[in-house]
């Protein structure tokens, strides 16, 4: 399970096509990103988070993950931005700048997201240094490298990962049901289910 | 230099197709729901049949004014029709409709994946429309929309994986390449759940709720009008093609046919999808609108069930025949 190439021919002052790609992206994806902390319009802020999440497949894609990708595209834009809308939608989103949609935590949150965002590209950096992905050769994030990556040497995280996802579930559950003594005639209707 | 005319042919043929196909489907409901219900249907715009009708609807609405409600999120209202029609032209780009390399626009090496996941993107036009629209009854079939959504999408992905496990590749013609005819009834529990979900994410009768006219005005189109109406209609007709012709090719065996695949393979293809999109239309001619709770009701103690009980009926048949 080599995946990365050294890098013996690679500069950084000589891109190549996909590599000007990878940044121009990561740019647009960085700036969509700003713009759904910062703006003002609650469901702005989550179109931009569908842009921001769809620069990330695009990256995906570049570094030949398609099948990442396309799950990325499926969970994240698919599902996980549908149900920020929705809820949304059901509680209160003017269209306009929203006067409460602020808060006395920015300088925490900003401090938090630097903090979380330090840490990651240096572990990133630390990890990696200077060694490129052969994007020439045979795709290296294919649905098949991937599902056998998985499966033989990462199954112990994923199953672990499924119980944790399981319990999650089973404790949205408990959360979202109302006992029947507590329940007055306005809960006639069976609780809803959400994903 | 030919392979980039190459890749230019294949979209325009697709981007045809996309156009073309819609259309066909269409006039075909107009046509079959008039003559199920005792009528003949257009019969005057082009001479025959009134088979130009959809072409002078098309004019029609480009001649109509554009209009965006003054309390609108103007950039949002205007973005939500593109949003909405896109994906399935890129979805049809990855469907292929015959064997080999020549009868798909672009191989995808996870083609299932892309496809469901793009066809999700649609929806977001919708939400965007429902809320952009600052009209309540918009922001209502918005919302029923997304609740739609969020519960039909699973009974599709699990059907899909089913036959995804079935096939042991994730890729559209690789699935069809490996299709036998006893998969029709060892898959059909999932070709059901997948084509009901697939209808329902549709917005099509019965399952359409987000747009029920008699109750909401038409949803989340409600402010549109002139151009940007059609291309939401236009992204209707083009679901049905992409739904019908996804059926197909994961559950009705695609270009494989009585008299083998060669040469007229493509034909098979087209023929099996024309008569899905059959049955969409006479669905919408035979059933009553779902109410929300029956909608609910039905994905997620009937199809989410099924779906799962096909992926354990899947899983067992191919540890046994291995």
């Amino acid at each position: 399970m080599s995946p990365l190439a050294a890098a013996a021919a690679h500069g950084f002052l000589s891109p190549t096509g996909v590599e000007i790609a990878f940044l121009l992206v990561g740019v647009v994806t960085l700036g969509a990103a700003v713009l759904t902390v910062t703006t003002r319009h609650l469901v702005h802020a989550a179109l931009w988070l569908v842009v921001a999440l769809g620069g990330l497949a695009v990256e995906y894609l570049l570094l030949t993950a398609e099948f990442i990708a396309w799950v990325q595209v499926l969970i994240y834009v698919g599902s996980v931005v549908v149900l920020l809308l929705f809820g949304l939608m059901l509680t209160r989103a003017p269209i306009g700048r929203s006067p409460d949609a602020d808060s006395g935590n920015r300088p925490a949150a900003l401090a938090v997201a630097v903090a979380a965002a330090a840490a990651l590209v240096w572990v990133v950096v630390d990890a990696f240094r200077a060694t490129w992905i052969d994007l020439d050769g045979p795709a290296q994030g294919s649905t098949r490298v991937s599902g056998e990556i998985l499966f033989r040497h990462w199954v112990l995280p994923f199953e672990a990962l499924s119980v944790l996802l399981l319990a999650a579930l089973v404790g949205a559950i408990v959360l979202s049901r109302r006992d029947g003594a507590d329940a007055g005639g306005d809960q006639a209707a069976p609780p809803r289910k959400d994903r | 230099m030919s392979d980039a005319l190459d890749i230019a042919l294949r979209l325009l043929v697709v981007f045809a197709v996309f156009l073309v196909l819609p259309l066909v489907v269409g006039q075909t409901e107009h046509k079959v729901m008039a003559h199920m219900q005792g009528r003949l249907g257009p019969m005057y715009a082009g001479g025959f049949h009134g088979w130009a009708q959809l072409v002078a609807d098309g004019v029609k609405f480009a001649q109509k004014e554009d209009v965006v409600p003054a309390d609108a999120d103007r950039r949002v209202f205007q973005l939500a029709p593109a949003v909405a029609l896109l994906p399935y032209l890129l979805v049809l780009v990855a469907i292929p409709i015959g064997p080999g390399e020549g009868a798909v626009g672009q191989v995808v090496d996870a083609g299932i994946f892309f496809v469901l996941a793009v066809m999700g993107v649609g929806v977001l036009g919708s939400l965007m429309a429902g809320w952009a629209s600052a009209n309540k009854f918009s922001l209502l079939g918005g919302l029923r929309t997304a609740a739609q959504l969020l519960a039909y999408e699973l009974p599709m992905l699990l059907a899909a994986a089913s036959v995804a496990m079935a096939a042991g590749t994730v890729s559209l013609p690789g699935i069809v390449d490996a299709f036998e005819w006893w998969w029709l009834p060892w898959q059909i529990t999932g070709a059901l759940v997948f084509f009901v979900a697939g209808l329902a994410e549709l917005q099509r009768p019965p399952f359409d709720m987000p747009v029920a006219d008699s109750e909401i005005i038409f949803g989340a189109y409600t402010e549109y009008t002139g151009l940007r109406f059609a291309l939401f209609l236009l992204a209707e007709y083009a679901g049905i093609v992409v739904l019908c012709g996804l059926t197909t090719v994961l559950f009705l065996g695609g270009w494989h046919g009585p008299l083998g695949a060669d040469g007229l393979g493509w034909l098979w293809t087209l023929l099996k999808t024309a008569v899905l999109a059959f049955v969409v239309i006479w669905l919408r001619v035979s059933y009553p609108r779902l109410r929300e709770d029956q909608l609910q009701r039905l994905a997620w103690t009937t199809l989410v069930p099924l779906a799962l009980a096909q992926i354990a009926l899947t899983g067992v048949v191919k540890v046994v025949i291995q």
